[in-house]
C-alpha cells in the first residue's frame, strides 16, 4: 500500500513536470500541450489509482473477503485507510514535494464539511458535473495572487463499499446513493499566467 | 573640512570603535552577556538554547521559510505522530487563499513567534486566543451544542488542541464514553532492549553477544584499577545479563581515531545502543542543549522551580541514570526530586500513584501499579523500526506529551483511567498541583456533547 502511493506520486510529479515544462506554465500551447490537456492527463492516472484502491483492495477485502474493515480511523482500528482518505494523503504528498498543480476530492453531500465547495468555480463545477453525467467542467479562477486553470471531473461510486459507506455515515448529508452516481468531484488546479 | 566637522568624525569614530569593542567582547564572553543581543526573552520552549541562534536562525537575516525548516527540524516528527490537525497542506491549498490572507498558518512562527514575551500566551501561542475564529466563525451551523460558546474556549482543556487530536476527535469520545474513573484492566507497557539491540548499528553484537556475565568476567585492562563496588554494581544489571562487559562502555575512539580506555567515557556511549532513548532525551527541555552542541542543561538554568542544592547539576544520561548500577526505579522518581521543586513533584510522596509505585518497587508487594514520575513524564511508547516492527522503547522528551497535557491522556492516563475522568483530572489544575489526591473538581462537556449529537441524530 506504501509503496503503491509512493509509486503513484512519483508519477504524478514526473507527469507534471514534464506536462509543466512542455506548456511553459501558461495557458498558452505555443507547441507544449494546454493546461487541460494536462489535468485530463493527470486526472486519468488519478481516477485510475482511486478505482484500482477501491476495488481491489477496499472492496474486495472488505465487502467480499471480509477480512478486514476500512476506517476513517485507520490508525487506531487498525484496519484499510479510506479511498478518500488515500487519495487525500497522495494529494498531500505531491503539495509537500513542491508541485505547482493541486488536487483535492471534493463533494456537494461531503462527510467531512471541510470538503463542501468553497470557491465560485467549485461551486459551480461541482453541480455541472453532477446534473450532466460524463461531462467535465473546466474553468479559470484567480485565488489569492495567482491564477488557475481548474477542472472539475466527476467521481462516481465505483463500488458497492463507496456507497454503503457514504449513505450508512453519521455525518453524511445524502443517504440515497446508488452505485454509479455522481458522488463527488476531483478538482485539479494548475497556475497559469494572468 | 573645518576644524568643528573633524572633531565630530573623530568622536564619531571613537564612538563607533568603543561600541563595536562593546559588543564584540559580549559576543566572545559568556552566555549571559550575550543576552544582550536577544531582542526580547525566549519562550518557556526555547530559552535553553537561545543563545545558539543559529538552532533557529540558520543564518543571518535567515527568511521566514529558512526559520520554518529550523521549526520543522526539531518539531516535524511530533506533528507527524499526533496527526497534526492543521498540516501545512491545509493552508497551501489554493482554495484556502483567503484564510491564508488572514492568518498564514503555514508558518509556525505565525502563532509562535519568539522574542515577544508581552504578547505570549500558553503554549507559546502569540495570537489571540480566539484565534480559531478566523476560519471556523460558522461552527454553530454544523455544531448548535456550540451556540454561544465563546472563540477563547475552544482550546480549553479537554475540547480541541491546533495540532494534536488524537484523544478529542469525535468518534474516540464515544468510543470511551461511560468508561469507570479506574478501569478494571490496567495496561502495562514493558521494554525489552534486548530484542531491539539489532537496530542499534554501533554497537559490536559480535564482540558482546548477548548472554549473562559474571563479575570474574569483566575485561577491563589489568592497569586499570577498578573499585570492587563497581564490579558488583555492574554485576546486578541489564548490562551484565546481557553481555555489555566493561570495555563495551569504556574503550572510545579518541580525536586521533585510536580506540583508548576512559574512566568516564560520557554520553556517546550510551547513545551507541540507547539511540532512540537519546534522541528523545536530547530532543526535551533535559538534552535539548546537547542536541545543539551547548554544554549539558543545568538546573540552575531552568525557569522551573529547581532545588538550589541542584543548580549546579549538569544533566548527561548519568545524571539520573547514574553510573554502573543504572537503576531505572531510582532514575524514575529519585532522580526527578533531586532537582525539581514544584508544587506538583513535591506533592508526589504523598500521592496515591506514589504509594502504588512505593508498594511495587520497594516494599515489593502486591499492586496494581505503581506510578513514578517516569510513568506519566516518560512513558513508554510504541516505536515502529526500520524493520517494521513495533516495540516499547522509554520516551526520554520528557516535554513530548507535556504541553497541552490532554496529550498524555493516551499514552499514560488510560492505561489506567477512564476517558472522562482522565480529561477532566488535566483540566483541574488544583488536582494538578496536589499530584491527583483527590476526585476531579471540573467536569468537561465534550464527551457529553459527542454522545448527545450522535442520539440526537440517530432520532
Amino acid at each position: 500500500m506504501k509503496l503503491n502511493k509512493v509509486f503513484k506520486a512519483t508519477v504524478l510529479g514526473a507527469a507534471a513536470a514534464g506536462i509543466l515544462a512542455a506548456c511553459g506554465g501558461s495557458s498558452e500551447t505555443k507547441g507544449g500541450i494546454s493546461p487541460q490537456k494536462m489535468a485530463d492527463a493527470l486526472h486519468m492516472v488519478m481516477a485510475s489509482d482511486r478505482t484500482v484502491y477501491t476495488k481491489l483492495i477496499v472492496n474486495r477485502l472488505v465487502k467480499e473477503d471480509k477480512v478486514i474493515k476500512a476506517s476513517e480511523h485507520w490508525k487506531d482500528d487498525k484496519a484499510l485507510v479510506l479511498p478518500a482518505q488515500m487519495f487525500r494523503y497522495g494529494a498531500e504528498m505531491v503539495s509537500e514535494k513542491g508541485a505547482d498543480f493541486n488536487y483535492s476530492l471534493l463533494s456537494l453531500w461531503p462527510v467531512n464539511k471541510q470538503n463542501s465547495p468553497k470557491t465560485d468555480v467549485e461551486k459551480t463545477g461541482l453541480k455541472y458535473i453532477a446534473d450532466n453525467p460524463g461531462k467535465n467542467y473546466y474553468s479559470e479562477e484567480t485565488l489569492g495572487d495567482t491564477k488557475y486553470f481548474t477542472a472539475i471531473y466527476a467521481d462516481t461510486g465505483v463500488a458497492p463499499a463507496c456507497i454503503s459507506c457514504h449513505n450508512e455515515h453519521k455525518d453524511s448529508p445524502r443517504t440515497d446513493f446508488k452505485l454509479g452516481d455522481v458522488m463527488g468531484g476531483v478538482v485539479i488546479r494548475i497556475p497559469v499566467d494572468s | 573640512m573645518t576644524t568643528n566637522n573633524k572633531k565630530l568624525w573623530w568622536i564619531w569614530l571613537f564612538g563607533t570603535i568603543v561600541l563595536m569593542v562593546y559588543f564584540t567582547s559580549k559576543l566572545l564572553i559568556s552566555d549571559e552577556d550575550k543576552k544582550v543581543f536577544l531582542p526580547g526573552n525566549t519562550t518557556h520552549g526555547h530559552y535553553q538554547i537561545e543563545m545558539n541562534c543559529s538552532a533557529c536562525h540558520s543564518d543571518s537575516f535567515s527568511s521566514a521559510e529558512d526559520i520554518q525548516k529550523s521549526c520543522m527540524n526539531c518539531h516535524a516528527e511530533e506533528l507527524k505522530i499526533a496527526d497534526d490537525s492543521h498540516p501545512k497542506s491545509k493552508f497551501t491549498d489554493p482554495r484556502n487563499a483567503s484564510i491564508v490572507a488572514k492568518l498564514d498558518a503555514r508558518l509556525c512562527v505565525t502563532c509562535h513567534t519568539e522574542h515577544k514575551p508581552e504578547i505570549t500566551g500558553d503554549m507559546g501561542l502569540t495570537v489571540p486566543v480566539d484565534v480559531c475564529v478566523v476560519c471556523h466563525d460558522d461552527i454553530e451551523e454544523d455544531r448548535p451544542s456550540h451556540k454561544g460558546m465563546g472563540f477563547e474556549t475552544c482550546a480549553s482543556a479537554g475540547c480541541h488542541n491546533f495540532h494534536d487530536n488524537t484523544a478529542l476527535y469525535e468518534d474516540f469520545l464515544l468510543k470511551h464514553a461511560n468508561e469507570s474513573n479506574l478501569l478494571k484492566t490496567i495496561t502495562t507497557r514493558k521494554t525489552d532492549i534486548h530484542s531491539r539491540i539489532k537496530y542499534a548499528r554501533n554497537y559490536p553484537v559480535k564482540k558482546y553477544p548477548n548472554q549473562k556475565l559474571a563479575s570474574s568476567d569483566k575485561d577491563s585492562p589489568s592497569m586499570v584499577k577498578v573499585d570492587p563496588k563497581i564490579v558488583e554494581q555492574w554485576s546486578t544489571t541489564a548490562h551484565s545479563s546481557g553481555g555489555v562487559n566493561c570495555t563495551a562502555c569504556h574503550n572510545v575512539k579518541n580525536a586521533q581515531g585510536i580506540v583508548q580506555w576512559q574512566d568516564k567515557p560520557g554520553f556517546k556511549s550510551c547513545s551507541n545502543c540507547h539511540d532512540s532513548e537519546f534522541k528523545g532525551f536530547t530532543e526535551g527541555k533535559h538534552g535539548m542543549r546537547i542536541a545543539q552542541n551547548m554544554t549539558p542543561m543545568k538546573p540552575g538554568l531552568s525557569r522551573s522551580e529547581m532545588k538550589s542544592t541542584a543548580h549546579d547539576k549538569q544533566l548527561t544520561c548519568n545524571s539520573c541514570h547514574r553510573s554502573h548500577n543504572f537503576d531505572v526505579v531510582y532514575a524514575a522518581t529519585t532522580s526527578c526530586l533531586q532537582c525539581h521543586n514544584d508544587k506538583h513533584s513535591l506533592a508526589y510522596k504523598n500521592s496515591s500513584h506514589f504509594k502504588f509505585w512505593n508498594n511495587e518497587t520497594i516494599s515489593g508487594g502486591e499492586s496494581v501499579k505503581g506510578v513514578s514520575c517516569a510513568t506519566c513524564h516518560m512513558p513508554k511508547i510504541e516505536k515502529k523500526f526500520i524493520d517494521g516492527e513495533k516495540h516499547f522503547v522509554v520516551q526520554h522528551n520528557q516535554n513530548e506529551n507535556l504541553r497541552p497535557n490532554e496529550k498524555m491522556i493516551r499514552s499514560v492516563c488510560m492505561d489506567c483511567h477512564g476517558l472522562e475522568f482522565s480529561i477532566n483530572a488535566l483540566a483541574d489544575q488544583d488536582l494538578i498541583d496536589n499530584n491527583f489526591q483527590g476526585q476531579p473538581k471540573i467536569h468537561i462537556k465534550s464527551i457529553d456533547m459527542a454522545v448527545e449529537r450522535v442520539e440526537k441524530k440517530s432520532k
